[in-house]
């Protein structure tokens, strides 16, 4: 077995950069790495182009790293939660690649799986599709997307074990599953750390070759963005 | 009587039929779920991971693990499974899923729907709507006949950057049911109350009426 266990966040965290490009798991606040997260407020790493779904809230997820200015480039298909952002969107100190989320998901995959590009028909004939080919197959138009190229994937996994392998919980799966392997580093810190052996190959979802650093986060707050609930 | 926001959904819900995977976007769309009829077998995907989609939760039941593509907390019904994003839009993109309905702000009589940004004002992002727009054999756009300022949404070209083009194959509004086709909108039936004239009032784009339209029944 190769053991892909680190101590803690700060030794999972080693090697981040200024200017690097990083992968965020997560849907809104589901699923984010939020120990990576705060971890990335704390090192205090300046100019990141960030690759995530969304860009978390005012004060929670990403919009903690947007909120000190760390963040130079957001890659995203949906921010329409975090006034902070559209600020800076609007103002131009931030720059934003705003994509089609299933383009999203996939170029996280095509980047895991070794495929340099694809062809989607999601966002033809609009500003999506600005400077990029386009071919026609069976008769339906389709734009050229690329495979993502990123230094650091953070991922959050309900449980993992000490060779990398991942089982993700409900709707918190999201990106993460895709982001894995899909960057130079993927560190994954998970709810649950259980020595290999432990966990029933048949359910795992993300097999440990795709990861390179695990640690089981030390504090999750897992804040939900809107509660709605029905009565008895 | 121009249709509230429920009524709008309880007549889209007519449109859903035994079998149909569904995705339904944010807003008036998420209540189409309250009014489908139970008689029928249907599964509701939201694009961030799940299929078989349930109610909200009773309170003190929510689980930040499982919430849809609004972010709103959730339950997954009997036979529900979870995916990743990729795998989503396999779904979406593969046309596995029979019928998207979601909101607008414009729509054109040739089918082309704007709903992701207003330039200079409102950059939201497109989400999952430029995939589901550009995939789905069927796409029902739910909203209201206008904006705020009471300008029409039904337009013979949309003024807002594209969400997709040529895809839009019915509208269900608060005053009618509309249906595009050969490059302009034939009304089919009328909001309770709401007469031919208001909804040609209301709509700046072409406008095919034939014959006596209608009214709905919900």
């Amino acid at each position: 077995m190769i053991t892909k266990t680190v101590s803690n966040v700060s030794e999972a965290c080693q090697g981040i950069k200024d200017d690097m490009t990083l992968m965020l798991g997560g849907f809104g606040l589901c699923g984010i790495p939020e120990n990576c997260i705060a971890e990335l407020v704390r090192l205090n790493v300046n100019g990141l182009t960030c690759i995530s779904n969304n860009a978390g809230v005012d004060d929670f997820g990403l919009g903690l790293l947007l909120k000190k200015h760390q963040i130079k480039k957001m890659i995203s298909s949906y921010v329409g939660e975090n006034a902070e952002f559209e600020r800076q969107m609007l103002s131009g100190e931030l720059e934003v690649d705003l994509i089609p989320q299933g383009t999203l998901a996939q170029r996280c995959r095509a980047a895991q799986s070794g495929i340099p590009a694809f062809f989607t028909p999601a966002g033809y004939g609009t500003e999506v599709a600005e400077g990029k080919e386009v071919r026609e197959f069976n008769g339906k138009m389709h734009i050229m997307e690329h495979a993502f190229k990123a230094d650091f994937a953070f991922v959050k996994a309900w449980k993992g074990d000490t060779a990398g392998n991942l089982i993700f919980k409900g709707t918190a799966r999201n990106f993460n599953p895709n982001m894995c392997g899909a960057a130079t580093i993927t560190v994954a810190e998970v709810e649950e750390l259980v020595p290999a052996g432990q966990l029933d190959p048949n359910e795992v979802h993300i097999p440990g070759i795709f990861v390179q650093r695990i640690f089981k986060g030390e504090r999750y707050e897992k804040r939900i963005e809107q509660r709605t609930v029905r009565t008895k | 009587m121009a249709l509230d926001k429920n009524q709008i959904a309880k007549r889209i819900a007519k449109e859903v039929k035994d079998g149909y995977y569904v995705n339904l976007g944010i807003g008036i769309p998420t209540l189409v779920a309250n009014f489908v009829r139970d008689d029928i077998e249907v599964e509701f995907q939201s694009e961030n991971g799940i299929l078989g989609m349930g109610p909200f939760p009773f309170e003190g039941e929510e689980d930040p693990d499982l919430i849809n593509a609004g972010k709103q907390t959730i339950t997954a019904l009997p036979g529900a499974s979870f995916f990743d994003s990729a795998l989503s839009f396999s779904m979406i993109r593969g046309q596995h899923v029979h019928l998207t309905i979601l909101g607008a702000m414009e729509v054109a009589q040739n089918g082309n729907i704007a709903n992701w940004k207003i330039p200079g004002k409102m950059v939201k992002g497109m989400g999952g709507a430029m995939d589901l727009v550009a995939s789905a054999e069927n796409i029902i756009v739910a909203m209201m006949h206008t904006n705020k300022a009471g300008e029409s949404k039904l337009l013979k070209e949309c003024s807002l950057p594209l969400t997709g083009v040529k895809c839009v194959k019915k509208i269900v509004t608060n005053l009618a049911v509309l249906e595009v086709k050969e490059n302009q909108f034939h009304l089919l039936e009328r909001a309770p109350g709401v007469s031919v004239e208001e909804i040609k009032a209301a709509t700046e784009g072409d406008l095919i009426v034939n014959g006596e339209i209608p009214e709905m029944i919900l």
